[in-house]
Formats: structure tokens, C-alpha cells, sequence
């Protein structure tokens, strides 16, 4: 696992649920066709009301025109990030869009589960609020290890939370990889 | 050691005389239950992941049922039925309840209830958040990813950590103008969306027992609102009634003990609660009727797992029997089963059916429709800037299709009710 991830930080605010991650109508296309999954990077976010996106000025888009990657590897949330339904599209769409880690003040079960057990993003909470501390577009870097995420402009540290006992699963890259290892399954 | 019930049930399934809040299990799952949109992707990782061995842990215990896209020209959503129809073909599955034959059954979440699955002292996993429904008949159910589905499709067990418990207690016998849906908007609007985040949610007292298994879903069903894990009601003799006449199969019934520490304990007298609503964007953004009454409506909707049951059609056509709505009502019962009742049940010597369409409303064939948006052609979607009331379970923007779109969730007798005004109404106005 890459112990430390730096890059521009798209911040949104609390109860982001799935639908905004992933739009119900998206959830049709195949999540293993390496052409068709695209669409998911391409429709992640989609939900989030334009003045929400990218806070804390609102109407920046996750996703230029018809590209499915976006600019921003790194996300900043508010509290029950992930809230609302089971799919597990969501995670998904954040991967294939080029997110590698969500940092948020809490997340909402299953969408934490989702990202740790399919090994798509890690998920990481911070100590108390930050996303009306970070602006989209900072730089941020992640320190896996110690727990902190800096704001690369003025050196600003913020501490993360330890994952506690899903750590081995998370650097096992997910459930399967973990089960393997642990000698669970053959 | 003093247990609560949710407890009880991991300690069984992990194979431990106790358990403890915060403490991982493996458990073994007694049902795995999956549909349309998060069947495929799971057969997929399963497939990836144990290769040419993949073998099902049981197929007994595998239940799938197509009922999110399927009344639908998208050829994506099709497909993903036909993916379900090929595996239960290619597996000779015996619970996989095809649409468009007899054996369909609608909304998962009610037809496994239906069909005899919601066994007590049982661990039933879903795809589908609003898996915690089945916790109304006194077991461990709880919703997962497909990753999740993969591994326990393979295995037979899911990993969970045990979780704290909170527990709401209804006193008082419950008004004709409040329903299940009432009681669990008070809970949201009082402990917020996540208030119950990786929590069980017990609910028991007079109230609660004096509600049938249909009202008893409604409860469990929202707990994801709150973010339980799970929302449980320990079984009773309304539980057995239903259950003897749909299974013979046994169970074990578990019940809290007296001294069983719970993170807290809400106490409710039902007289003192009053007709509500979850106003836009939120389930948790709870107000009564009566502040916001007068609100200009452009749809109503009454159907889902948790708004679409016998009972909830019942109660909404005490109110529009002899009346006639003022905006577009959308009535999609949850199952056949349910609509087959609306058929043949009847008030004052009209079945329900046709009160409902006497009234003017658009009655739909069963399955998730426009509770979740879904495709562009589904019943009843959100479009621009609708104003909805609606007995589903959510309301964030665009749930119910249109991102611009404001939802109010309420009773059944709230929607009916206004459904008669055209405008955001207060049921009493009718009983």
C-alpha cells in the first residue's frame, strides 16, 4: 500500500449520500467491461447540486466535459459521508474517476465497508471537522503511517484517525486479498 | 453476562456464548438475498475471485429477486436481469422469482417476508440498504456491498463488528391518525441521520407491540435512515400468527435481558406525537403537518418496501374512499400479493382497488419504481422542479429523479390526505 498520497483536494459537505455519488439511473452499466465502467468516473458526483460542489465556493465540477477522470485524487467530506443506499457502485465510481482516498468526519457503514472490502478507495476520518478548512483545488498530502493529512501551501497538519481493526484488510488491498493472506480461503 | 437481543443473535451465529459491543465475529449467514442492480456485479466478483471453483455455499439460502429496473425499455437494466435469469438457469437455483412469470414477487425487502424468509434469531444479509426491514421479525439483518455478497456467496460468512445498542420505546395506544411511519420520522427528526451510525435500533413498548408485521417493517425499514446497522423488534405472537401461515420451518426466538446496557434509551408516550413529515432534502429535516400544511404539491406517491404494504394502501383509501385527488397519485403496491389484496379487500362494499381508482389515482404494477428515480420511463419519476409527497424512505436530491425536485416523506394518511387538497395536509382534517 502507498503509504503517502498527495494531490488536489475536492472538498464537499455533510450526509453526501449515494445518489449524489452515483445517481440511481447510472447504476445499469457494467462494473467489469473496461470500456463500459468508464461511465462511472464520468458520472461521479454527478448528483452533488451544482452550489455544492466544491465547496466552499460551490459550482466546480468533479468532471470536465466528457472525461471520466477527474483532477482531484483526494476528497474532503463532512460528517455520514456515503449515507443512503448499498451500492457499492459508489466506491467504485470514485476509483475510476482517480480518487484514492476520502478523508471525512464520519462515514455512513455500509459505503465504508464497500470501500474497504472491494479495496477501491481508502477511507480515512479526521479528528473533528475539516472540510470548512480545506478549499478545492489545495494541495494536500496524506501520511498513512502517521495519520495526518498537510496542506501543502502553509504546511497545515490535521490528524486522521487509525482505522483500527480493518488495517489489515485495507492493506491488503480488500476482503479477498485479506481472506487469502489470512488463509480464510485457498 | 446480560445480553441485548441483536447480541444474542451474533454470539449464535459466531458460534459464542457472549459477545460484546466493539467486538469483530465472522458469523455464518442464514440468508443472503440480492436483486437486479447488485445481483450481476456480485455474481461477477464471485466468478473472479474463486475462479473455475467457485462454488454457492448454499443454494437454499441464495434468494434473488429482480425488482429495482424492470419495467423498462433501458437495455442496461434489462440486461441485468437477464444476467440474473441466465445464473439461476446455469445454478438451478431454487429462489430466484422471475419477472414476468408467476413466480415474480415484487419488492425484495417485502417478499421475503412473504415468502417465509424472515426466520427469528436468524443473520440474513441483503444488497440492498433497506435489508434491516426483516429485523421487525426479531433477526440480525443488515444490507452490504457486493463485495460482501461475493465473499459470503462463497463462503457463507460476512465479517461484522457488534454493535452498540440503542433502544426506542413507544408507550400508549396509537391514534387512527398516526401511523409507523410517524413514530419513525419522530426517531430521524430526534437523533438526525446518523445518529445511529453502526448502532442497532430496538424498538419495543405497548405501541410497537400493538402494531401488525406491515407497521412493524415500516419502523425497521428507515433504520438505515438513522444509519443502524440494524433495526430489531424481538418476535411476538403477531409474529408467529404470520409466520405459521407462510413456513413451517423452525426458528429460535431471542429476547433482550432486563439489565442489558444499551448507548441510550428513548421513551415515547404516542399520544403526545402529532403527524409528521421529513421535509426536503433530508429524512431527518422533520416538522409536523400542521407547520408546513398548504405546501403546493404537484405529485403524490405512495408505494416501496417501506410505503407500499397492505396496510399502507388501506389506511390511505380510508381517506380518498368517495373522494377524488387534485394532483397525480401514484399508487405502486410493493408486491403481487399486496395487489392482489387491494383487489379483493374491501371498505364498506368497495375493494380497495377501486377506491383508489375511483379517486383518480394511477395504479401501477409492483416493483421499486420511482422510489429510487431509476430509468427515465419508470412510473411516477420526479421531473424539473416537482413538488412530491411521498411514503418512500428517502429525500436527498434527485433520490426520487430530478435533482431539482423537493420530496416531503410522510404517512400514507398524510399523502392521501393530500392528495384530496392538492396541497401539503393534515390527516386529522379527514378522521
Amino acid at each position: 500500500m502507498q503509504k503517502i498520497i498527495k494531490g488536489p483536494a475536492y472538498v464537499l459537505g455533510d450526509n453526501i449520500d449515494t445518489d449524489q455519488i452515483i445517481p440511481a439511473e447510472h447504476l445499469v452499466y457494467s462494473l467489469s467491461d473496461p470500456e463500459e465502467s468508464k461511465k462511472y468516473g464520468r458520472f461521479a458526483f454527478s448528483g452533488v447540486p451544482p452550489a455544492k460542489a466544491g465547496l466552499p465556493d460551490g459550482g466546480i465540477p468533479f468532471i470536465e466535459g466528457d472525461d471520466y477522470r477527474s483532477k482531484y485524487n483526494i476528497i474532503i467530506g463532512g460528517s455520514n459521508f456515503g449515507c443512503g443506499s448499498s451500492r457499492e457502485h459508489a466506491p467504485f465510481a470514485l476509483k475510476m474517476a482517480g480518487v484514492q482516498v476520502v478523508v471525512a468526519e464520519s462515514y455512513a457503514r455500509i459505503f465504508y465497508r464497500n470501500s474497504v472490502d472491494g479495496g477501491f478507495i481508502i477511507p480515512l476520518e479526521s479528528v473533528g471537522k475539516i472540510n470548512d478548512r480545506i478549499k478545492t483545488g489545495d494541495l494536500v498530502q496524506i501520511d498513512l503511517a502517521n495519520q495526518t493529512l498537510t496542506r501543502l501551501s502553509d504546511g497545515q497538519q490535521f490528524s486522521l484517525k487509525h482505522p483500527g481493526d480493518v488495517l489489515p484488510i485495507i492493506e491488503a488491498g480488500g476482503l479477498f486479498a485479506y481472506a487469502r493472506k489470512s488463509g480464510m480461503i485457498g | 453476562m446480560a445480553m441485548t437481543i441483536t447480541e444474542k443473535i451474533l454470539a449464535k451465529a459466531a458460534g459464542k456464548k457472549e459477545v460484546s459491543p466493539g467486538q469483530n465475529l465472522w458469523l455464518n449467514v442464514d440468508v443472503l438475498m440480492t436483486h437486479d442492480v447488485c445481483g450481476p456485479p456480485t455474481f461477477q466478483i464471485w466468478k473472479r475471485e474463486f475462479g473455475e471453483k467457485a462454488r454457492i455455499w448454499d443454494k437454499n439460502k441464495l434468494v434473488i429477486f429482480p425488482d429495482h429496473y424492470i419495467f423498462t425499455s433501458d437495455v442496461h437494466a434489462n440486461r441485468n436481469v437477464n444476467i440474473l435469469r441466465k445464473f439461476a438457469k446455469d445454478y438451478q437455483l431454487p429462489n430466484y422469482y422471475d419477472v414476468g412469470s408467476e413466480r415474480y414477487k415484487g419488492v425484495c425487502h417485502i417478499a421475503l417476508a412473504e415468502e417465509g424468509f424472515n426466520l427469528p434469531g436468524t443473520v440474513l444479509i441483503g444488497t440492498d440498504s433497506h435489508t434491516c426491514t426483516a429485523g421487525a421479525f426479531g433477526l440480525f439483518a443488515t444490507g452490504v456491498g457486493n463485495t460482501d455478497a461475493a465473499f459470503i456467496l462463497g463462503t457463507g460468512k460476512i465479517w461484522e463488528k457488534v454493535p452498540e445498542s440503542m433502544k426506542f420505546i413507544f408507550e400508549g395506544s396509537v391514534p387512527q391518525y398516526l401511523t409507523a411511519k410517524d413514530l419513525i420520522l419522530q426517531i430521524l427528526g430526534d437523533i438526525t441521520t446518523d445518529g445511529a451510525t453502526y448502532r442497532a435500533m430496538e424498538f419495543d413498548g405497548e405501541a410497537v407491540r400493538s402494531l401488525n408485521i406491515d407497521e412493524r417493517m415500516t419502523l425497521t425499514n428507515m433504520a438505515v435512515e438513522a444509519g443502524g446497522m440494524n433495526g430489531i423488534i424481538a418476535a411476538d405472537e403477531v409474529t408467529r400468527t404470520y409466520l405459521a401461515e407462510r413456513t413451517s420451518k423452525p426458528f429460535e426466538e431471542f429476547q433482550s435481558d432486563p439489565d442489558a446496557n444499551y448507548h441510550s434509551v428513548y421513551e415515547y408516550d404516542v399520544g403526545k406525537i402529532e403527524p409528521l413529515v421529513a421535509k426536503p432534502h433530508s429524512p431527518d429535516n422533520r416538522d409536523t403537518v400542521r407547520n408546513v400544511r398548504g405546501a403546493k404539491l404537484t405529485k403524490c406517491y405512495i408505494g416501496s418496501c417501506t410505503g407500499g404494504k397492505f396496510t399502507d394502501f388501506k389506511n390511505a383509501a380510508m381517506i380518498l374512499k368517495g373522494k377524488e385527488v387534485r394532483v397525480p397519485t401514484f399508487i405502486i403496491p410493493a408486491s403481487p400479493s399486496v395487489a392482489k389484496r387491494l383487489q379483493t379487500e374491501t371498505i364498506d362494499g368497495k375493494t380497495i382497488e377501486e377506491i383508489l381508482a375511483d379517486a383518480g389515482c394511477t395504479i401501477a404494477p409492483p416493483s421499486c419504481a420511482a422510489c429510487l428515480g431509476g430509468p427515465a420511463d419508470t412510473v411516477g419519476r420526479s421531473v424539473d422542479h416537482d413538488v412530491v409527497i411521498s411514503t418512500t424512505n428517502r429525500n436527498f436530491p434527485g433520490r426520487m429523479g430530478s435533482k431539482k425536485a423537493e420530496v416531503y416523506l410522510a404517512s400514507p394518511l398524510t399523502v392521501a390526505a393530500s392528495a384530496v387538497t392538492g396541497v401539503i395536509t393534515d390527516p386529522r382534517e379527514f378522521l
